[in-house]
């Protein structure tokens, strides 16, 4: 599986280092780091939307303060 | 309101305007060969002898627009026909001479090259004066001149000659391009190539960022650039040119900073001191007039090299565009080590030519944001700036070791401390030379369109005004 998030500018502001750091833990914790790629993009043209999160090309909207409930349901969820 | 230096600025900029206009929608040759007389269109000159050889010199500044003599491997190179020919025949004495009783100048001259004549005339025998300059300096009527060539006189590193026609002749074995003699001829006759058709081809075949990304990095001097507009709105400016979308420099510094204290605590353990390898320029200087110290040098990558190198790792068609102030970084681009990463490389000037080739008043336009780097990173502009940051990163990453930065503004100061390098690391003062060859750092580089004072204020502002406050946060999000 592979999760991507916005390193751009205006994530950056909203908090992607948060949302690359709280997912690091989250997939060491799940002993996912095999099955999980995760990586960070400059840009993905939906500063609106940012944090900008994708998980095998779809888009997602997170916030460190929702980063728990996405990985549950979109990462933990799926993989 | 735009701002330019000189008016040679402004002649250059006003061809890349022209050039990059026509650009856009393919540049047919007729187009071209239109450009000098759109530029100088009436009969009366204003800058040379005839509206004629105003059109021939521009017609040689839109081939340097179009990317230059190809086979001249050299991105810096002489207009020869801009060129006038400056006087430059060293010291000589003026009309201003009174045949005074003093003689302070004979007095002053250890090489006994002052006589008089039957007026009491001072004359310099040129066979014994060894341009010392001590006779200019006592001379109470100013009457004594040192007849030299700006671009020699800017050029410290004397890679300037002159040929046998008269003309400025750059050693392109010597040059480090660092562009101080673009800046300072008076003609313009001296000019860096730019690559703007380049990007503009690039940013074409992009088809709206849908065949590959374009990504620009910009230098963090940018901050002190567009003194009409804030740096949100030059951003949304960009991205409006066709930039997928804008990535500080600051943040390949910050991610220098980390490598570069750590190396620094072994190169000091191995050899006694390290240079930086930030500054294309310095580095060329080193390889090309001090040899033997290469193994001295830092084996990073400069910050737009590192930050380059990282966007194509999370993106393989990526195409990568640096803008900055810097014409050395156009020659380090060209670099077996850097080449892969880095597709273009443009000025502060070039990227005005190119908004204004599409009318784009980026004043009026809305704020975009531009937040990657941390303040250690973006003061990299300046002098001191990197031997900050790397005592930093040593601080954060609870390295137990002292960096003792020699820091050099301008080559001049480069050389003493290779010149002390080379003799013995120990008298070298310090561990770490910080080499910048543009005097107080790269916000005085060539390709910047306003050099100030107030720019090193203006650098220090923006690098508070960075989201991330340590070195280690903002380099931890590539992890």
């Amino acid at each position: 599986m592979k999760v991507t998030v916005c390193i751009g500018s205006s994530c950056h502001i909203k908090g992607s280092r948060q949302v690359v750091q709280q997912l690091q833990q989250l997939i060491a914790q799940n002993g996912l780091g095999d099955l999980v790629d995760l990586g960070g993009t400059f840009c993905m043209g939906n500063c609106q939307k940012g944090v900008c999160v994708t998980v095998d090309g779809e888009l997602f909207s997170v916030v460190p303060e929702t980063v728990d409930a996405f990985f549950n349901e979109h990462v933990k969820g799926k993989v | 309101m735009r701002k330019f230096d000189t008016k040679v600025q402004y002649l250059k900029y006003k061809v890349l305007r022209e050039v990059a206009r026509r650009a856009w929608d393919g540049l047919t040759p007729e187009e071209v060969l239109e450009i000098p007389k759109a530029i100088v269109p009436g009969k009366v000159p204003t800058m040379r002898c005839c509206v004629y050889k105003e059109r021939a010199i521009l017609g040689e500044r839109v081939k340097l627009a179009m990317g230059g003599d190809k086979t001249n491997p050299n991105i810096i190179e002489v207009i020869d026909i801009a060129c006038d020919e400056c006087p430059a025949a060293g010291y000589e004495v003026t009309g201003n001479c009174r045949g005074c009783l003093a003689n302070r100048c004979e007095d002053v001259c250890k090489r006994k090259a002052i006589s008089f004549d039957h007026h009491h005339v001072a004359h310099i025998d040129k066979t014994k004066c060894v341009e010392c300059g001590q006779c200019a300096k006592v001379c109470p009527f100013g009457a004594i001149v040192n007849r030299k060539r700006p671009c020699q006189n800017a050029c410290k590193i004397k890679a300037i000659d002159i040929s046998a026609e008269g003309a400025a002749s750059i050693n392109d074995e010597k040059c480090i391009q660092c562009g101080a003699c673009v800046y300072q001829c008076p003609f313009g006759a001296i000019q860096d190539k730019s690559f703007i058709m380049d990007l503009i081809d690039i940013l074409n075949k992009s088809e709206g960022n849908k065949a590959y990304k374009v990504y620009a990095i910009v230098a963090p001097a940018f901050s002190s650039q567009f003194s009409h507009a804030k740096v949100g709105q030059a951003i949304t400016g960009m991205k409006q040119l066709g930039f997928h979308t804008v990535i500080e420099a600051a943040l390949g510094a910050d991610i220098v900073a980390m490598s570069e204290s750590q190396e620094l605590v072994e190169k000091v353990q191995e050899k006694g001191a390290m240079t930086s390898s930030c500054c294309p320029a310095f580095v060329r200087y080193i390889k090309t007039s001090f040899p033997e110290l290469e193994p001295f040098i830092s084996h990073n990558l400069s910050p737009m090299a590192a930050l380059a190198k990282y966007i194509k790792s999370t993106d393989a068609t990526a195409k990568v565009v640096f803008i900055g102030p810097c014409t050395a970084k156009k020659a380090e681009r060209q670099l077996e080590s850097v080449k892969d990463y880095v597709d273009v490389v443009l000025t502060f000037e070039e990227l005005q030519a190119l908004f204004d080739s599409k009318d784009m008043e980026i004043s009026e336009l809305p704020e975009d944001v531009l937040d990657n780097a941390s303040y250690f990173g973006r003061i990299f502009a300046r002098v001191g700036g990197l031997s900050e940051a790397v005592g930093q990163a040593l601080k954060e990453q609870n390295i137990d070791f002292e960096a003792k930065p020699v820091v050099c503004s301008g080559i001049e100061e480069c050389r003493m401390a290779l010149l002390k390098l080379s003799k013995n690391p120990k008298i070298l003062g310090g561990n770490f030379i910080e080499g910048m060859a543009c005097i107080g750092g790269c916000i005085n580089g060539a390709g910047c369109l306003t050099h100030g004072e107030k720019n090193s204020a203006a650098v220090d502002k923006y690098g508070r005004e960075a989201m991330e406050k340590t070195i280690s946060d903002a380099v931890s999000i590539l992890q």
